[in-house]
C-alpha cells in the first residue's frame, strides 16, 4: 500500500517536471459580514502546479506513481485572493491516503487543460466546475452546464453571485 | 443490409424507472442503443451554497438530504470531516455505535435497492415486498435510537447525539438471528428466477480498467473486479477492528452487481456481530463531552470520505475560522457513477437501459445537490 506524503509528491514533482511545481502563497481568506469578524490566512501543504502543465502532472500522477484513480475535482473561490482553486484528487487503487494536485487560476476567463479525454471519469466533475464557477476546460468533449438551464447567466457557487433576490422576477414587474 | 434511420428519444425524466427526476438521451438504431447522456439537474437546489450559509451543525440534518436512503452514511463523512478539521477526538462506544448505524444502512441500502432493481425487471412488487418487509425492521431500530426513521440527524460531532436506548441491544439481536435467512431467501429469489438471469446476465459490463477510468466507487467498481473499498483501502472511525471480506465480481455485468450487494450484506452482518462483542468493553460515553457543537475550525482545508452504501462519500470543507464553512463541496458516489453510463447501454437493447441504470444504484437527492 503506498503512503506518500503531500511533500514527497512535491518534491518528486520538482525533480521530475520542473518547473511545473509552485511555492504557494498564502490564501487570505475573509469570510462575508454575516459569517462573523474573523478571517485569517493559510498556506497549502498539497503540490501547487502551473495550471498549463496541470494534464502533464496528472499524467505523471498516473502513469509513473501509479495513481489511476481520480476521486474528486474541487474548486474554492478566493475571492479576497481573486483567484479560483483546483483541487484534483488521486487514489492508488491498492489504498493509501489521496494525494491532492491544485491549480489556481484568475477568476476573469480561468481555463485549464481537460482531463477527460485520458480520465472520462473528470467528465461530469468538470461540467460542474464549469456550470458552478465558470472555468472552462480546453479540450472538454461536451462541455455544457450540468445542473443548470443551459440559457443561466453567471456562475451560482461564486461567492460575488447575488445570494437574495430573483433576477427572473423584478425590475419589469 | 438495410440502412435504418437513427431516432432519439426521451426516456424520462418523469418515469417510473429513472428513480426521480432523471432523463436519458438515447440515440437507438432500432432497438439497439448507439449512444446516451444522462440529462439532470431538475433537482438542483445549490446544496453547496446552502451549506456555505449555514454553521457547520445546521449542515448535519442537511446532509441527510443528500442520499435520503443512506442518512447515516451521510451523516458519518460530514462528521469526520468536520472532526478532522477541528481536530474533536471521538470516544471509542461512540465510534462503535457509528460504525454499528452504517453497518446497518448498508444493509438496508441495498434490500431496498436489489428490490427496485428487480422491479425495474418486471418482476413486480414481490421482490421488493421483501426487501422493504426487512428494511423496516431496520427503520423501527433507527427510530428507537435517533427519534426519526430516514431523517435521522444521529451523529453530532464528537460523537452522537444520545445513546442507544436499553431495548436497542435485544431488539438488534433478534434481527441479527433473522437477517441469515432473510439474505438466503433473497439470494434464492434472485439467483432462480429465470427472468433475471436473463435480463441481468452479460447486461451492462464495465470492464475493470474503465471501471477505474471512469472513477465508479463502490459495489459498480467492486463487480468490475477491482477489490477497491474505503473501509480497508484506508480504514477510519474503528473498521481497522473488524474482520471482513470484500466481495468482488468477475464479468462486471449487472448479475455481478446483484451477487455483490447481496455478498456486502453478509459481510455487514459479520461486523455487526463483532461491535455487538466489543461494544460492552468499549471506553468512553455516546459523546465526547468537551466536544463544543458550534464549531469553529482553524483556518485551512480538509477531505475526508467514508464507504457509504453506493461508494464513496466524501466532503471537501475548507474554513475561514469562523462557525460556517467557506466552501463545502460534496463528492456523491451516485453522481459520479452515472459517469459510464452511456458505455455501459451502448449495444445493448432500449428495455435494457432501465435495468442497467438500476443496476448502478442512484439517488436524485445526491445526484442533483
Amino acid at each position: 500500500m503506498p503512503h506518500l506524503r503531500a511533500e514527497d509528491l512535491r518534491e518528486m514533482l520538482g525533480r521530475d517536471l520542473p518547473g511545473a511545481v509552485q511555492d504557494p502563497s498564502p490564501l487570505q481568506i475573509v469570510p462575508p459580514p454575516s459569517h462573523g469578524p474573523q478571517h485569517g490566512s493559510f498556506v497549502t501543504g498539497d503540490a501547487l502546479i502551473d495550471p498549463s502543465r496541470i494534464l502533464e502532472a496528472a499524467l505523471y500522477m498516473r502513469d509513473t506513481l501509479g495513481y489511476t484513480y481520480l476521486s474528486d475535482i474541487a474548486v474554492t473561490d478566493y475571492l479576497t485572493d481573486g483567484l479560483l482553486e483546483v483541487v484534483y484528487r488521486f487514489y492508488h487503487v491498492d489504498g493509501g491516503p489521496s494525494l491532492a494536485l491544485k491549480a489556481r487560476l484568475p477568476r476573469e476567463n480561468p481555463a485549464l487543460p481537460s482531463l477527460t479525454p485520458d480520465w472520462p471519469g473528470a467528465n461530469f466533475h468538470e461540467r460542474e466546475a464549469f456550470d458552478l464557477y465558470g472555468i472552462t476546460f480546453v479540450g472538454h468533449p461536451f462541455l455544457r452546464r450540468i445542473y443548470m438551464w443551459d440559457e443561466f447567466e453567471g456562475f451560482p457557487m461564486r461567492k460575488d453571485f447575488p445570494k437574495q433576490g430573483d433576477k427572473y422576477i423584478g425590475e419589469d414587474e | 443490409m438495410i440502412k435504418t434511420e437513427e431516432l432519439q428519444i426521451n426516456i424520462g425524466p418523469q418515469h417510473p424507472s429513472t428513480h426521480g427526476v432523471f432523463r436519458m438521451l438515447v440515440t437507438v438504431d432500432g432497438e439497439t442503443i448507439t449512444d446516451l447522456k444522462p440529462v439532470f439537474g431538475y433537482l438542483h437546489r445549490n446544496h453547496e451554497q446552502i451549506a456555505e450559509v449555514n454553521t457547520y451543525l445546521q449542515n448535519m440534518p442537511y446532509t441527510d438530504r443528500l442520499d435520503y436512503f443512506n442518512s447515516m452514511a451521510n451523516n458519518h463523512a460530514y462528521a469526520i470531516a468536520v472532526e478532522k478539521l477541528a481536530g474533536i477526538e471521538v470516544p471509542e462506544r461512540a465510534e462503535y455505535i457509528r460504525v454499528l448505524m452504517v453497518e446497518l444502512t448498508r444493509v438496508l441500502n441495498h434490500a431496498g435497492a436489489l428490490g427496485f432493481l428487480i422491479n425495474d425487471m418486471g418482476a413486480w412488487q414481490t421482490q421488493l415486498a421483501f426487501g422493504m418487509r426487512e428494511r423496516e425492521k431496520i427503520l423501527d431500530l433507527f427510530e428507537s435510537a435517533s427519534g426519526a426513521r430516514l431523517m435521522c440527524n444521529y451523529f453530532r460531532f464528537g460523537g452522537v447525539v444520545r445513546d442507544l436506548p436499553d431495548d436497542f441491544m435485544p431488539r438488534l439481536k433478534d434481527l441479527l438471528v433473522a437477517m441469515p435467512a432473510f439474505i438466503d431467501e433473497l439470494e434464492r429469489l434472485l439467483r432462480e428466477n429465470e427472468i433475471l438471469l436473463q435480463r441481468s446476465e452479460g447486461i451492462g459490463i464495465l470492464p475493470r480498467d474503465l471501471a477505474i477510468a471512469y472513477s465508479v466507487t463502490g459495489p459498480v467498481l467492486r463487480a468490475s473486479g477491482v477489490a477497491y473499498d474505503v473501509r480497508k483501502a484506508e480504514p477510519y472511525s474503528v473498521y481497522d477492528r473488524f474482520d471482513f471480506d470484500v466481495p468482488v465480481g468477475s464479468v462486471g455485468d449487472v448479475y455481478d452487481r446483484i451477487l455483490v450487494r447481496i455478498e456486502e450484506m453478509r459481510q455487514s452482518k459479520r461486523i455487526i456481530e463483532q461491535i455487538i462483542e466489543q461494544l460492552p468493553d468499549a471506553q468512553g460515553g455516546h459523546i465526547n463531552p468537551k466536544a463544543r457543537q458550534n464549531v469553529r475550525p482553524p483556518v485551512g482545508d480538509v477531505y475526508a470520505r467514508v464507504e457509504s452504501p453506493k461508494g464513496e462519500l466524501g466532503f471537501y470543507l475548507v474554513s475561514d475560522g469562523s462557525t460556517k464553512p467557506y466552501r463545502y463541496k460534496v463528492r456523491a458516489p451516485s453522481f459520479i457513477n452515472l459517469t459510464p453510463l452511456g458505455d455501459m447501454c451502448r449495444g445493448y437493447k432500449v428495455a435494457d437501459v432501465v435495468v442497467i441504470l438500476g443496476s448502478i444504484d442512484i439517488v436524485m437527492g445526491e445526484v442533483d445537490r
